[in-house]
């Protein structure tokens, strides 16, 4: 024995965690501006492993922070700051009772204020940190440059979010770095892949917000404060990176085009020039003007435990990226004034094509529409006047999917007024098993570089794949069909047994019997369930538990596709029975 | 004009105007007339007040209002006579020539003009002999003369003003006029006569002939303090036309008039005073050097800080140039990074493929569940083309939730366990390399009526015996499936048991409180006969201990039916049970206190009770086959007790709720217990009191288990209508623990009343298995 008692809650885990309020009392901060600190630093509670032993035998629900972050906070000087204000904003109450006005310009003038720079370095290392980090930067950011300047937050921070915004996607432009555009029903998603790391991020669609009373906006101008350093410094250093000039200045050439039009149409200098970089139709100028530099070839080396395979499937996926960064290059496009232009300009000049639009619309239209070079216009309406016959007229869905085909698809489709295809997500990766919408099986022999057979063909297609589906259900029926027939025998042998038994009036007939082919597959196939399921029984309960929960998933999941697939079959049915029907009242 | 003219006119005037005076009373509080002036009624007043329009109206209520701010207090009537601007008519008949002498005071800043006098005396003659008529209006007339009539010469101004004194009509005074709302009069003159109001009958009709008509309507007014109806004149007109404008209400004045200014604005040598400048203007001053020393020391001292140069907006620059990976401490690697937005699948889509949109039942189903319990946050839109697309109403939502997340929201390192459920299928030999066992069900026993409790076989392997609650045992055999032998007993048979010794052919079984002992009679003769011989030869002993049952013999009937011996219980009895020699026989009374267990001795009729107390519910027993041990199962332990020195050796925990049989593996060192929680507790007697191996195969209460005799197999019962054979193979290698191995499901028996198999027991020599159930039935499975 010896020793003293050991007390409970004294080392452990019980010491490495602290409630959010005493937290907050240690770092003498009032909630808000523990909350604001938590957010700038990016300190989140941990979920301890023990819950009961770090609350010290307590089963209340609390939130708890590693008590090391929270001595972390305790040398972080924006604290200081956070006190400063205070006293700044006592001072100024006070001075405001006692009316002294000199003194509260005086204070107004001295009003403290802090930079972010420290903690963006801080939490972020590495550029390549922040980079992987910045998806919710660049959602927020576009949020928020889309906000009335009324009211909510700061004028400022709106004009700041659109400039960081729109200095981002020149730059995806210029890096040609996007890969994938997704139009969903709350936004536009695009996937840009920067240095290597793919980043996403949510476009709303331009209307104006209703804003919603139980949001608390400071949170998010919180964040939003936060986010406009990262994304500020990140622009700064990708810029850089491709000898672009910061902040973005149009190319010269382009700057020349664009003046003479209707330059004189601007009071202002200034907010002119942002909205030029805001039409996102001319190039940016380089920080030293080289000739369009040809990329060097890249010598591949396989990686260590690299076959030759995978380095081969690499170097394909190379060159399809590169294909797909010069989809659209060489096209001519016009946008109409109904479709959203913003977005349709970045999307297509990120692939290399040339936009322009009605000089009315907005700013940076280099060509008209009388221009006979034009492709491709873009309409959203369904009986546009359509005047030029050497030009395309499509629905912008053409675009969206095109860039997520990698390839220039059939226009046939998407003509004005006609019904569109769906719009599938590029997000979805399907594994073996999960359900795969037909679109998608198309679109997949086309990248395949099967040609698509015309309608009728396509038809046939669509039997034969009900033929394979019904071979499935016959498959299928056959099972039953065995079982059934097993099961006839089994009904016979019962009813013999029982007049057997019964030894009442019994038949006694000798009858030739038929010889039955034995399915050896089937048999074996019954032997090696029933083995499994005489081992399942064996299972400790622990797997048990593990193994029908795992079992539960996949049935699951097999459910929901078997669900989605019946359902496009009824509705299928039921379009083809629609088509019919209008064919026979037309005859 | 004369007077008695007028005077008609105005009894025809006055009936019309009560009739709109009731009307008139109702929307402007306070209107009176005064009778004399219903003579006002003329056809050209009458004219005249249908002309004037609402605006009009309202306009020169306006005019009033300004008029009244203008004037000074003393002149509050003139505020409201300005109204009455008729009545300069009255002033004017009063002294139609002197009018002209004598123009009224000019005290309202010269609102009117000079010429308006002349026309209107000649427009309204008829009233001017009318108010001389009336002394009082005569007054009032010229009151409002004073009032209104303009600009005549300032010098004729006070001549006939004799305001003060003389006849103002309304001799009230300026108090609110619906304190005469009731009075057919308003006031009194100086000899104390009522001023009776004009009487006003004007209804609707009248009021519209008179707009009509009147083409002096629209410049008509109400004067409520005196009840009459004025048209304006020309002058007034146009002067309310110049205010309406803006104009300055005199047009001889003159707003543009060169400024004079007061002072010169000229520098002049001289000061304009010639007094010597102040002492302190030479001192400075105190106060100030007070403050100033005050901000100077809030300066020293810090209090007060210089301006600071206004910081312009955020400067970027490459705050990544140096990356140190000094810089990467620690907390980044324990730095738990929020996972990403989860990212949109085909369903987010705005024009999604058809299936996955929601019917109408799934959208019935979504809006009725939690928000939290939704796996989509949103419902599944189709659109036609992208112009359709309405904003998302909670795509802030979305965002500041997202927010809330990535500060709020506890973060853990989960590992995920990425496991193949293939990988957590125990490795066991395939039940085919570990045949025999029993396959098929190939023999079914058919003749009881009731379910078959129990069940038996004899040690040759030739015969069976079951006990059905159709109070009979009948006796099979086994090849043939054929009833043998059906004796009937007195109850429901809860046990039978063949025993095992092959060299006496006897079968135990117990039903109520009774134990029987018969002998079948079945297959050898001499073994039969050498049975009853064995109980026959028995005498009694001389000296009689008192014993707790009571031994019979069977006579007559009974030993046709081939009963031997009956021993009474004082309670029901559960279950009966051989010693391996087939001389001990143990029956078990879950009832009786003290007496749970009893064992007898068949070939001296002797029982004994083992345990003096009762510790638990017994719910089976069972001798073990080799050595002096006895096992006793109560509801969740298994003892084994020493028989030779009569001690407890062993306590088995079962593990499990309620023990409902229990089976003892022929080497005598593993037991199997069934339960009614669906379990089956493989013990090894060696390696511990608990359970090597709990079994959950069956999904109902277990009824029945057995070991076979030769063959690694055992069995168990289940109310699930089924039998599993297990190969349970037991090494002599201590160091090997037995292998179980589930072999086969045997389902046959079909669940009547809940209750599947009833009892199981194996062949002795075969690897068959027969089972007894609730329907009636006994099944071989070979």
């Amino acid at each position: 024995m010896g020793g003293l008692q050991k007390k409970k809650y004294e080392s452990g885990a019980a010491t490495n965690y602290i409630t959010r309020n005493k937290a907050r009392k240690k770092l003498q901060l009032s909630l808000a501006d523990f909350r604001r600190l938590c957010i700038l630093k990016g300190i989140y509670p941990h979920e301890p492993k023990h819950k009961k032993k770090v609350n010290k035998g307590s089963t209340a629900p609390r939130t708890f922070y590693l008590l090391k972050d929270i001595r972390f906070l305790l040398h972080e000087p924006i604290v200081g700051k956070f006190r400063e204000y205070k006293v700044f904003v006592r001072k100024l109450r006070k001075a405001y009772g006692k009316a002294e006005w000199t003194d509260v310009q005086r204070i107004r003038d001295n009003k403290p204020g802090y930079k972010l720079d420290h903690i963006v370095k801080e939490r972020y290392p590495t550029f390549i940190d922040a980079l992987r980090d910045i998806d919710d930067a660049l959602s927020m950011c576009f949020l928020f440059s889309t906000f009335a300047r009324t009211g909510k937050c700061h004028v400022q921070t709106i004009q700041l979010c659109r400039r960081l915004s729109v200095e981002w996607m020149n730059y995806i432009i210029t890096s040609r770095a996007l890969r994938k555009v997704f139009l969903s029903i709350k936004g536009i998603y695009y996937q840009a892949e920067v240095l290597g790391q793919p980043v996403t991020w949510l476009v709303p669609y331009q209307f104006s917000h209703d804003h919603p009373t139980d949001v608390d906006y400071r949170v998010m101008a919180t964040f939003t404060e936060f986010y406009t350093t990262l994304l500020g410094f990140v622009n700064f250093r990708l810029y850089q990176s491709l000898n672009l000039a910061y902040p973005p200045k149009l190319d010269v050439k382009a700057e020349v085009e664009l003046k003479g039009k209707h330059e004189e149409d601007y009071a202002m200098d200034s907010e002119s020039y942002l909205e030029k970089l805001a039409a996102l139709s001319s190039s940016l100028a380089r920080m030293v003007s080289t000739v369009e530099e040809e990329e060097a070839e890249l010598d591949h080396f396989p990686a260590e435990g690299e076959d030759a395979e995978t380095l081969e499937g690499r170097e394909k996926q190379q060159k399809e990226q590169d294909a797909q960064k010069k989809l659209f290059e060489g096209l001519k496009f016009f946008l109409n004034r109904e479709v959203p232009r913003e977005s349709l300009a970045f999307v297509l000049r990120c692939f290399g094509a040339q936009v322009s639009w009605d000089k009315y619309l907005c700013m940076g239209s280099t060509y008209d529409v009388t221009d006979q070079s034009i492709t491709h216009q873009i309409v959203d309406r369904p009986n546009a006047d359509q005047q030029y016959i050497n030009r395309y007229y499509i629905q912008p869905q053409w675009v969206f999917d095109s860039v997520n085909a990698k390839l220039l698809l059939p226009v046939a489709d998407y003509f004005p007024g006609v019904t569109l295809p769906p719009h599938l997500s590029p997000f979805v990766e399907e594994k073996d098993g999960d359900y795969v919408p037909p679109e998608k099986l198309k679109l997949m022999a086309l990248q395949r570089g099967e040609r698509p057979e015309r309608e009728e063909e396509e038809e046939e297609e669509e039997d034969d794949e009900e033929e394979e589906e019904e071979d499935d259900e016959e498959d299928g029926e056959e099972e039953e069909e065995m079982d059934d027939e097993e099961l006839n025998d089994e009904k016979n042998l019962k009813e013999m047994e029982k007049q057997k038994s019964q030894g009442k009036a019994l038949l006694v007939k000798v009858t030739p019997g038929k010889a039955k082919p034995e399915n050896k597959m089937r048999t074996e196939q019954e032997e090696k369930a029933e083995e499994k399921r005489l081992a399942i029984m064996m299972m400790k309960k622990k797997e048990k538990y593990l193994y029908d929960k795992i079992m539960f998933g996949k049935k699951r999941k097999v459910r929901e596709a078997n669900k989605l697939a019946a359902k496009r079959k009824a509705h299928e049915d039921a379009s083809k029975a629609d088509k019919k029907k209008k064919k026979a009242k037309k005859q | 004009m004369s007077v008695s003219h007028s005077e008609v006119q105005l009894n025809r005037t006055m009936s019309k105007a009560k009739g709109k005076s009731v009307k008139r009373q109702n929307a402007e509080e306070d209107e009176e007339q005064l009778p004399i002036f219903s003579h006002e009624g003329d056809a050209s007043v009458d004219e005249d007040e249908e002309d004037l329009s609402d605006s009009e109206e309202s306009v020169f209520s306006g005019l009033e209002d300004s008029g009244s701010d203008s004037d000074d207090d003393g002149d509050d009537e003139e505020g409201e006579s300005e109204e009455e601007t008729p009545s300069e008519n009255g002033e004017s008949s009063s002294t139609m020539v002197p009018s002209e002498k004598h123009p009224p005071a000019n005290r309202t800043k010269d609102k009117l003009q000079g010429e308006k006098p002349p026309r209107k005396e000649k427009a309204k003659k008829g009233r001017v002999s009318m108010s001389e008529g009336g002394g009082e209006s005569g007054k009032l007339e010229r009151e409002k003369e004073l009032t209104h009539q303009p600009t005549p010469p300032q010098g004729d101004e006070y001549e006939q003003d004799t305001s003060d004194e003389e006849d103002i009509r309304n001799t009230i005074g300026n108090i609110p006029m619906e304190w005469y709302k009731d009075y057919p009069h308003i006031g009194y003159d100086l000899d104390g006569k009522k001023i009776f109001k004009p009487i006003r009958n004007k209804d609707e009709l009248d009021e519209f002939l008179d707009k009509m008509e009147n083409p002096d309507y629209w410049r008509t007014v109400h004067d409520k303090m005196t009840g009459t109806d004025i048209r304006l004149s020309d002058e007034q007109v146009e002067l309310v036309h110049r205010l309406q404008k803006g104009q300055f209400g005199d047009v001889n004045f003159n707003e543009y008039e060169p400024s004079v200014d007061f002072f010169t604005s000229e520098t002049m040598i001289h000061p304009v005073t010639n007094r010597p400048q102040d002492k302190r203007s030479f001192i400075p001053s105190l106060i100030e050097k007070e403050k100033v020393s005050k901000l100077v020391h809030a300066i020293k001292m810090g209090w007060i800080k210089p301006r600071k140069p206004k910081e312009s907006a955020q400067q970027y620059y490459d705050l990544w140039a140096k990356e140190d990976p000094n810089a990467i401490l620690g907390r980044h690697k324990m730095h738990v990074p929020a996972p990403k937005m989860r990212l949109p699948g085909h369903e987010e889509s705005y024009n999604p493929p058809p299936e996955y949109l929601l019917t109408e039942e799934e959208k019935l189903a979504w809006e009725q569940q939690d928000p939290e319990d939704r796996k989509l946050a949103f419902i599944p839109q189709k659109h036609s083309c992208l112009r359709a697309v309405p904003a998302f109403s909670r795509f802030i939502h979305e965002r500041f939730e997202r927010c809330l997340d990535l500060y709020l929201c506890p973060r853990q390192r989960k590992m995920r366990v990425n496991v193949d459920p293939e990988d957590l299928i125990p490795k066991l030999p395939k039940p085919k390399d570990l045949q025999p066992f029993p396959t098929t069900q190939s023999l079914v026993y058919r003749g009881h009526s009731n379910l078959v409790r129990c069940i038996s076989v004899s040690p040759s392997g030739q015969w069976l015996a079951s006990g059905s609650d159709d109070c009979t045992v009948r006796l099979w055999e086994v090849s043939t499936a054929r009833c043998m032998k059906t004796i009937e007993v007195g109850g429901a048979v809860k046990s039978i048991a063949w025993s095992p010794n092959p060299a006496i052919s006897l079968v135990a079984l117990s039903f109520n409180q009774t134990v029987m002992v018969l002998n079948p009679g079945l297959g050898d003769k001499l073994v039969s006969s050498a049975t009853d011989q064995l109980i026959s030869s028995y005498t009694e002993p001389e000296e009689e201990k008192v014993q707790p049952v009571e031994w019979v013999a069977a006579e007559g009937k009974d030993h046709e039916k081939g009963v031997r011996l009956i021993i009474n219980h004082p309670k029901a009895i559960r279950q009966v049970t051989w010693h391996g020699k087939g001389d001990y026989l143990a029956s078990v009374m879950p009832d009786s206190s003290n007496m749970q267990v009893l064992i007898h001795q068949v070939s001296k009729r002797r029982t004994q009770n083992p345990f003096r107390k009762n510790k638990g519910l017994v719910q089976c027993v069972s001798f073990h086959p080799i050595r002096p041990y006895f096992f006793v199962a109560t509801q969740r332990y298994v003892r084994v007790y020493n028989l030779i020195k009569q001690e407890l050796t062993k306590k088995l925990m079962a593990n499990c709720k309620w023990i409902s049989s229990m089976a003892i593996h022929p080497g005598g060192d593993n037991v199997i217990c069934g339960s009614y929680d669906s379990r089956l507790a493989w013990f090894d007697l060696d390696l511990s009191t608990k359970p090597y191996k709990v079994l959950r195969h069956h999904k109902k209460a277990l009824r029945g288990v057995a070991f076979h005799r030769h063959y690694p197999l055992f069995a168990s019962a289940s109310d699930d209508g089924s039998v599993i054979v297990c190969h349970g193979m037991v090494y002599n290698d201590l160091l090997q623990n037995p292998l179980i191995v589930p072999v086969k499901v045997l389902k046959g028996h079909t669940i009547t009343h809940d209750l599947g198999v009833l009892d199981v027991t194996f062949h002795p020599t075969q690897p068959w298995v027969f089972s007894s159930g609730a329907d009636a039935t006994i099944r071989l499975f070979s």
